[in-house]
């Protein structure tokens, strides 16, 4: 699960006017540009960066969710969420595999997670409290990954674009899963209402900022939308959001956490109350409450697991000179 | 009924510890590639034991369901044999511990596809292969840590010297699983040594490795004797489930 917002990298080239002219004739062409292809070198940079992001996300990801597998509370559901967060694995694979195709390599890319170079959702540096954050995290926060992938499935790098249908397919598992959640939470005992409307409240301003900042305020947005990296603004992919998700919560009979929420008829779409910047820019620059344990997790199966990945290498060679020495 | 469905029960057992111990490292195992395969692990032992308490549920006839076989029963009356719910330790004791279960649920799943149950059967055919597959994998990464650097090496001897102790009972038939086992409905646990030795030797002999001897065997998982660390696996396991009294999920 990941969704645009952060991308931040520098998308300026400096190769000649015929060059970038020639690149994006082949782009406004709906050509796909695969890894050998010419490309300006803030093409490159972009992607590296953005696919670097998903694929942190997608890592990440896994931690708030592993966090209720022990305690799932049905053996239904416990199965459910260990293949959710199996498949989040899984995408954060492909996405090293598609960055590996820029000549980043994933051993690089988890350097830079790990040091912090590089970031990843901010979603994921909030805590998961109760079961019905899975419900939300599923009916939400990949609600609104998907939102974005599914525009990222016509993104012009081939490579990022094939690794999201893929993607797409299990997000909207995901997310139907995560409503399911839901619905049986709203349905039941008062308790586990009340536990659904909680985590409503508490997931949902983090999953519409999701999108990232406003049009007028989101740097580099505008090369990236020419090269096709990107195909919508955030604003208009919040709001296609914002117009899916509201009436899936009336269903479940839960009261949306903005009370300045209002249908506006002219343009046949909601309108919502005043996104608190603040709090997401803390949560970017470090100060969520998760963000030091988030990394320190990742450090730490880095690091523990640092003698595995050493004895593997030295098996193979040891196999490897076995073999030779036997030719 | 009560006997057989205790033979049930401990098979389980130890397929929905074991899922629950392997659950433990998703999201913090040594490569990415890991973070994949152990929730697969985890899941085949999960599915078993979730078609054997429907079972258990379906023979006690009171209405009840996996989940209450899963969720309401305490720690003495946890079924499963100790090895299953030895703590995680290191990647290599994980291994360890996946290899020994796997080398001795294969042969007895394979044994189990002539059971005279349908149910039983119906469970062997699909976990046979799972268990096949186990054995694979777990037996993989033992070579390559046993016959890795002095580091990964050093591990796994203690490793093995760690679960020496728990391998006998795998082998051990409970008065409930004698009487399944003396009507055809289960094979005799005892039967499955020679495979399993088969198989460690093989995988031991390639990971230069040395079975641990004269080892003192623990047992009394199946009357309920667990070690230390069962019932914080349950208590986190049931404590949502148990702060809902009768909720559906
Ligand atoms: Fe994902
Ligand atoms: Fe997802």
């Amino acid at each position: 699960m990941y969704s645009q917002g952060l991308i931040g990298a520098d998308g300026s080239s400096d190769e000649t006017p015929e060059f970038l002219e020639a690149f994006q004739k082949r782009i406004d062409a709906e050509e796909k540009i695969e890894p050998n292809d010419p490309m300006p070198a803030g093409y490159r940079r972009t992607l590296v960066r953005q696919i670097g992001q998903h694929a942190h996300s997608e890592i990440v990801g896994m931690l708030p969710e592993g966090n209720f597998i022990t305690r799932a509370p049905s053996l239904k559901r416990k199965a459910a969420l260990l293949a959710k967060v199996q498949d989040e694995g899984g995408h954060g694979l492909y996405l090293y595999s598609a960055a590996e195709t820029l000549g980043v390599s994933r051993e690089q890319m988890t350097d830079e997670l790990l040091s912090g170079k590089a970031k990843y959702s901010s979603i994921f540096n909030y805590p998961t409290l109760s079961w019905a954050d899975m419900g939300a995290i599923g009916w939400l926060v990949d609600g609104a990954a998907i939102m974005n992938q599914i525009a990222l499935c016509r993104c012009s790098y081939g490579p990022y674009a094939r690794a999201m249908i893929r993607v797409c397919k299990e997000e909207s598992f995901h997310q139907r899963q995560g409503y399911e959640i839901m619905i049986e939470l709203c349905r039941g005992t008062p308790a586990q209402k009340q536990m659904a409307q909680d985590a409503l409240n508490r997931i949902w301003w983090p999953s519409i900022m999701m999108f990232g900042p406003h049009d007028g305020d989101s740097a580099h947005s505008e090369q990236s939308m020419k090269w096709k990296i990107k195909r919508f603004s955030n604003d208009a992919l919040r709001r296609k959001f914002i117009d899916a998700t509201v009436p899936q919560a009336e269903y479940l009979g839960l009261t949306m956490p903005d009370p300045d929420l209002r249908w506006d008829e002219d343009k046949q779409s909601y309108e919502h109350g005043p996104i608190d910047w603040t709090e997401f820019w803390n949560v970017v620059k470090g100060h969520g409450i998760m963000n030091v344990d988030r990394i320190k997790a990742r450090q730490k199966a880095h690091d523990d697991g640092a003698w595995v990945r050493e004895a593997a290498l030295a098996h193979a060679a040891k196999r490897n000179a076995r073999k030779e020495a036997a030719e | 009924m009560m006997i057989l469905q205790n033979a049930i029960l401990e098979l389980a057992d130890d397929n929905l510890i074991l899922g629950h111990r392997v659950s433990e490292w998703c999201g913090h195992a040594p490569i990415l590639e890991e973070d994949l395969a152990m929730p697969n692990m985890s899941l085949d032992m999960i599915g078993t034991a979730r078609t054997l308490y429907a079972y258990a549920a379906h023979l006690e006839n009171k209405g009840q369901t996996e989940d209450d076989m899963a969720y309401l029963r305490d720690e003495r009356e946890y079924l499963n044999c100790l090895l299953v719910e030895r703590p995680n330790g290191d990647f290599a004791t994980t291994m360890l511990r996946q290899l020994y279960f796997a080398a001795f649920m294969e042969p007895y799943w394979q044994a189990a596809l002539n059971s005279t149950d349908d149910v039983v059967r119906g469970v062997a055919g699909k976990a046979a292969k799972e268990m096949a597959y186990h054995i694979r994998h777990a037996g993989e990464w033992v070579i390559r840590l046993g016959d890795g650097t002095d580091e990964s090496a050093r591990r796994m001897k203690t490793a093995v010297t760690d679960l020496a102790p728990y391998v006998d009972e795998l082998f051990q038939s409970s008065a409930a699983a004698k009487a399944a086992e003396d009507a055809g409905i289960l094979p005799v646990r005892a039967d499955m040594r020679a495979a399993w030795d088969k198989t460690i030797n093989h995988i031991f002999g390639l990971a230069m490795l040395n079975p641990q001897e004269d080892t003192f065997a623990q047992s009394g998982g199946r009357q309920g004797l667990h070690g230390e660390g069962l019932g914080h696996i349950l208590a986190v396991m049931q404590s949502i489930n148990r702060a809902h009294p009768g909720a559906v999920w």
